[in-house]
């Protein structure tokens, strides 16, 4: 346990350096860029006047490293600050954003964890078998095509077609929970569609590279049944490797989903994050960046705690 | 066999053939072996690596190893012939009535279940008995087999028990079902000698106390001596001969059993030191560790010209850590290391080229000291050109010269790949390579231990003759006695990092030494069948006086 403690305080000291380099990266590109929000709102139209006195306005006629620093504080105080777009507390702009996108990621993660280590574990029992080179085939092709395609394919046959599900995921804070769930139903299909190749091809992988050790022999010849020597025996020692697949694909699940997102019309944080680097609006694209590193961080912390219980030469020392 | 009869035959195998795969095409590696077991006998199977002991083992199960396929005979298990038997009809024999026990117990059991749950695994999948009845069994045998604290042993995870434990817990674990026959395949082999005698006691105990069978595989004709009735003596897949354990050890039939017999019985006579000879090395109060944890502890060693220097001790020992403090790959804490009265620098990365040359290694396993990709020319041909700056003609020629020496053919094998080579010649071209620098001390880290018992012998009848040739001096790490009372002229006992005892073979081999190096050489098998009840009977007799030997980690 004391091991594990350590290594938290490790990660999260880690964690936090990753977060202040990213702040820094995120801030000098949006520095780079063409243009800055005083011209974006105002337009090509504005005299250069107008758009001086609206620069003052936001502050941003402070040079650039002052505005970081300040930021920088008042981030460790914990205030986001206000958007410069409309003004609003960045809070509240990103905290029900944030919101939409961990039901959605949550939703595709409990259809597509628990599939894929079905398939894959059964992948690795009747490996080679049609069934495994049917697995194999459908979830590579799934994961071939790209997120927009297959979100356009479902809407075609599930929207269109045969109307089951909503086109459109547009849903708000006073969406009651199971009509939630239905309206996401369809992103989240088609995110699982993108992350269960991986899940399952690990599991099925890491189990199978573990079939020609010593103790899977014995297991064979104590007379267990193939099911379960490849669930009690196998999987428990395969867990590691299948642990950090799935924690990746979870962490994508969460920042990477910006193109499903707008398909569906979903109010997640993705597309805050795009639309604000569209209007310069660099305290939003700051705090969002933010959560995205921070959800890595803490995702592969998980992942690493996981590892280690699952471990018993680690978590039962001699 | 005159007492036996038919009917209490258990396993009846006849013209037993397995083909095995070797790229794309299958090569016979049994050629027809038949065999008979009667209920609560214990059949030795003996041979080489290459022999098809384990194979044949295996088959007795109805089992065939991937890569391995039975593609002849019959295997009569109780009437069933497990040959053409199906999967499903097998798995319900495997476990409850014939049960195996591997060569590494800390590799076959499975890391992530605690003892005792994979111990109730088969009789519970098996319908045989209750998790709570199971558990309470695993209790009484523990017991019996002698492991420590028997009641909560089970609740720990194998990688918290030692090998020697482990070792009977899988024996333990075998006879969960209480099956008729249970496949011993090499379980002492990975121990060492010093645990060994009391899993094989255990083992021979619970065998003899449930009244099981047992076919006990091994390439050690010692330590099948102490536990076979029966022994069958194999080679290439094929029979040599077979009888009762006594009469077989004393009139051996054929050649090639009286070679195993006697391959012990190779010795040299003992060295003596010139008086007044100054050491070729000497290790002066080393002191070495790995990190934070201390492995060896003020150890001295001296190794005189044309001498050979045999360190013994069990595995942790910190033998072959003494071997990296001497080479410097591991530098020494404190303490010093001086050759030919020059004090070296304690790290490799200090020490010259000619300093470096003067001492050279040969590792335990030829299969990784060896690059895979090179050629042999290029194996020995390299430090021939970095030590000694030899080019073109005169390379080739020194390196004709060094295969020569090792009796391998230069124009058969200087462009072969090392893949291309048996054990025993991987281990020749290790030897030819350290050659290659001109040394004038060889350190030699459990040279034979991966090799048969028969080609050890050859090995190290080569070294002898090269010593005698080049006037090299050896320090030779080994854990396997019958060794060093061939070629050794000086023993050093090492113990928890510690030198215990040293001095000239001779007065080693006789008792009375300290405890442990009395431990270590009473417990090396010897042929006779009765030396393991003598030694046990001669222990318990030590022990009532109040000395007890017994392995640390038994």
């Amino acid at each position: 346990m004391a091991q594990i403690m350590k290594m938290v305080a490790q990660r999260f000291a880690l964690g936090f350096l990753t977060l202040f380099v990213v702040s820094l990266i995120i801030f000098l590109g949006i520095e780079l860029l063409p243009g800055d929000i005083a011209e974006e709102i105002l337009g090509q139209g504005a005299t250069p006047e107008t758009v001086a006195a609206f620069r003052r306005e936001l502050g941003l006629d402070v040079p650039a490293h002052i505005r970081y620093v300040e930021w920088l504080w008042n981030m460790l105080q914990g205030d986001m600050g206000r958007s410069l777009a409309n003004k609003r507390e960045i809070s509240e702009l990103i905290g029900l954003r944030f919101g939409n996108t961990l039901f959605l990621a949550v939703t595709a993660a409990a259809i597509s964890v628990p599939l894929a280590l079905t398939l894959g574990v059964l992948a690795a029992l009747y490996r080679y078998s049609f069934y495994d080179r049917a697995v194999n085939v459908v979830t590579l092709s799934s994961i071939s095509f790209p997120e927009f395609f297959v979100a356009y394919i479902l809407i075609f046959f599930l929207a269109v077609t045969y109307p089951v599900f909503p086109s459109i995921a547009n849903i708000s804070d006073a969406t009651p929970f199971w009509d939630k769930v239905y309206k996401v139903l369809l992103p989240a299909l088609t995110l699982t569609l993108v992350v269960v190749a991986h899940m399952m091809r690990m599991t099925r992988a890491a189990i199978i590279n573990l079939l020609a050790s010593p103790y899977i022999e014995m297991a064979n010849l104590k007379g267990l049944s193939r099911a379960r020597i490849i669930v009690k025996h196998a999987l428990p020692n395969a867990l590691a490797p299948i642990i950090n697949v799935v924690v990746i694909n979870l962490a994508y699940l969460i920042v990477g989903v910006v193109v499903v997102e707008v398909v569906f019309v979903y109010p997640g944080l993705g597309q805050l994050m795009v639309d604000s680097v569209s209007k310069r609006d660099l305290p939003v694209v700051q705090a969002s960046a933010m959560i995205f590193a921070g959800t890595y961080v803490l995702l592969n912390l998980l992942a690493d705690i996981l590892s280690i219980l699952t471990n018993p030469r680690l978590l039962h020392p001699r | 066999m005159s007492e036996h009869n038919d009917k209490d035959i258990l396993v009846r195998i006849r013209g037993l053939r397995i083909e095995g795969q070797s790229g794309d095409h299958w090569t016979e590696i049994v050629h027809g072996v038949d065999l008979d077991l009667h209920k609560g006998e214990v059949l030795g199977l003996i041979g080489e690596s290459g022999a098809g002991k384990s194979t044949i083992g295996l088959a007795a199960m109805g089992f065939a190893r991937d890569g391995c396929r039975i593609t002849g005979g019959e295997i009569l298990f109780d009437g069933t012939d497990l040959a053409k038997a199906g999967e499903d009809e097998k798995r319900k024999i495997w476990g409850a009535r014939i049960a195996y026990v591997a060569q590494s117990a800390a590799a076959a059991f499975n890391p992530a279940h605690r003892l005792i749950d994979q111990f109730t695994e088969a009789p519970v999948q098996h319908g045989l008995s209750s998790r709570a009845q199971s558990e309470e069994e695993a209790k009484a045998l523990f017991a019996r087999l002698q492991l420590p604290d028997p009641d909560g042993i089970g609740l720990r995870y194998p990688h918290q028990v030692s090998g020697g434990q482990l070792q009977r817990a899988m024996t333990a674990m075998a006879m969960s079902c209480k099956p008729d026959l249970i496949i011993f395949d090499e379980p002492t082999t990975a121990l060492d000698v010093t645990t060994q005698i009391e899993v094989l006691a255990a083992i021979r105990d619970a065998v003899e106390a449930f009244d099981t069978a047992a076919i006990y595989i091994t390439h050690d004709l010692a330590v099948v001596a102490q536990m076979a009735d029966r022994i069958m003596v194999l080679r290439h897949g094929n029979l040599v001969e077979e009888g009762e354990t006594r009469a077989m050890l004393a009139a051996p039939k054929e050649d090639y059993t009286r070679d195993l017999l006697s391959v012990r019985s190779f010795r040299r006579p003992e060295h003596p030191i010139p008086a007044g000879e100054a050491p070729l090395l000497k290790v002066d109060n080393v002191t070495a560790a790995y990190g934070d944890v201390p492995v060896l502890h003020g150890v001295s060693v001296d190794i005189h010209r044309k001498r050979t220097v045999a360190i013994v001790g069990e595995s942790g020992s910190g033998k072959s850590t003494l071997a990296r403090v001497i080479t410097g790959l591991l530098p020494a804490k404190s303490g010093a290391v001086s050759y030919d009265g020059e004090e070296m620098p304690l790290s490799y990365k200090q020490r010259g080229k000619d300093q470096l040359r003067r001492m050279q290694m040969i590792y335990q396993m030829p299969d990784t000291a060896l690059n895979p990709r090179q050629r042999i020319r290029d194996v020995i041909g390299r430090p021939v050109s970095f030590y000694l700056g030899l080019t073109g003609k005169q390379l080739e020629d020194r390196v004709r010269e060094l295969l020569t020496m090792i009796e391998l053919d230069p124009d058969d094998y200087i462009d072969r790949l090392t893949t291309e080579l048996s054990g025993g010649q991987k281990q020749r071209i290790c030897i030819a390579r350290a050659l290659a620098a001109e040394p004038q001390l060889i350190i030699c880290d459990e040279v034979t231990s991966a090799l048969d018992q028969l080609v050890a012998e050859d090995i190290l009848k080569l070294l002898q003759r090269l010593q005698d040739d080049l006037g090299l001096s050896y320090m030779f790490i080994t854990h396997d006695l019958a060794t060093v009372r061939a070629i050794a002229d000086e023993v050093v006992v090492m113990y928890q990092g510690k030198v215990v005892e040293h001095g000239p073979k001779t007065e080693m081999f006789k008792p009375p030494h300290h405890d442990y190096t009395d431990l270590l050489l009473s417990s090396v098998p010897e042929m006779d069948p009765d030396w393991l009840d003598k030694l046990l009977a001669d222990r318990a007799e030590q022990a009532k006086q109040g000395r007890v030997l017994k392995a640390a980690d038994h």
